[in-house]
């Protein structure tokens, strides 16, 4: 009896959490992010939007840092989802202008897993990432650097320590706390096919270069930066 | 309003209602590193190695051909023999949008 009260509070329970996700997705999420896709096809679309694409976010987010972010949240972007509407010109140079940007909302510890769950739950369509793209293996942080600012770049948009690189993109040296490595693989492979207008270029990257900036991503998020703060 | 006149309309405006102004991609694309200015003191200058060109400065810029700049955009800094940090836009950008961003650099820099 004691066992069947158990498999019936769990079978309640469960899809109730999970129907209360969903709940909060549509009520309070999807007034600032896109929850049903597609992405934006245009940049006037892209001017719409407040948040990144969460239509696929099973395939993007890693399930354990999105239900703690959820609780306390913090900026990822310096600038904000779209650097070009949080800068204003400086002494020097254009800095960040802070007036316009919001704290994201912070959840419950409840709230947080149940929309986690609902948010794990909406995966790209098949074909668009698969499973294993990224091959694993390690890389040593100095020559993983070199890959990925001297030959290809990218530090010009991403921090890859705080306060040290590019504003416009989201810091990079949490990112694979954040994000599943096979899906950086399939974004930095084709930006594009995740997010046509998105402001990352698509470099055509050789694949074993891509493999290295992953496992330097990797490497990189081992490192202690507090990222609770 | 004949029905011929109505469809022909629609044909022509129809480019017009949807391509995106090059002002709007240039704020979108490049103002992160050239400047909301067009100065070349973008929001990410401050680590790079190498400085972001100046589009406001004719000296700058007018060394450069149409077709190198519609290069430079489409295929990014090392198709030109420049810097990596120059991405490439041609799987952002359709020719026709590089194009006008072509003409309206030239705007920025007042030279040809």
């Amino acid at each position: 009896m004691k066992r069947l009260l158990v498999l019936v509070s769990l079978v309640c329970i469960g899809p109730g959490m999970a129907a209360d996700g969903d709940a909060i997705l549509e009520k309070h999420c999807a007034t600032c992010h896109e929850i049903n896709g597609p992405a934006a096809q245009s940049v006037e679309e892209l001017w719409q939007r407040q948040g990144p694409d969460l239509f696929y976010a099973g395939s993007k987010y890693k399930r354990e840092w999105l239900s703690n972010w959820l609780v306390k949240p913090r900026r990822i972007r310096s600038a904000g989802y779209l650097f070009f509407q949080h800068i204003k010109p400086g002494d020097k140079r254009d800095i960040v202008d802070a007036s316009g940007l919001r704290p994201h909302p912070a959840l419950s510890p409840a709230e947080a897993e149940s929309v986690t769950t609902a948010l794990m739950a909406l995966k790209a369509k098949p074909g668009e990432i698969k499973a294993g793209d990224f091959k694993g293996g390690s890389i040593a942080i100095g020559f993983g650097e070199m890959v990925f600012d001297k030959f290809n770049g990218c530090m010009a948009c991403h921090e890859i320590e705080p306060g040290y690189g590019g504003l416009s993109g989201p810091e990079v040296y949490t990112v694979a706390r954040r994000l599943q490595e096979d899906y950086l693989v399939s974004f930095i492979r084709n930006p594009q096919a995740w997010n046509p207008k998105t402001p990352m270029p698509n470099k055509h990257t050789a694949e074993p270069n891509i493999q290295k900036i992953v496992q330097y991503l990797v490497a990189l998020a081992k490192e202690d930066w507090d990222d609770t703060k | 309003m004949t029905r011929n006149s109505l469809f022909l309309l629609f044909i022509l405006a129809a480019p017009v209602a949807w391509a995106t102004s090059a002002e709007d991609n240039y704020k979108t694309y490049c103002w992160q590193c050239h400047g909301m200015r067009g100065d070349g003191m973008g929001l990410n200058v401050q680590d790079m190695s190498v400085q972001p060109r100046d589009h406001t400065s004719a000296k700058a810029m007018g060394g450069r051909s149409d077709a190198d700049l519609f290069k430079v955009i489409k295929q990014g800094g090392l198709a030109i023999d420049k810097s990596v940090l120059m991405p490439p836009w041609g799987d952002t950008l359709s020719d026709d949008e590089i194009h006008a961003l072509v003409d309206y650099l030239r705007q920025l820099c007042q030279c040809r």
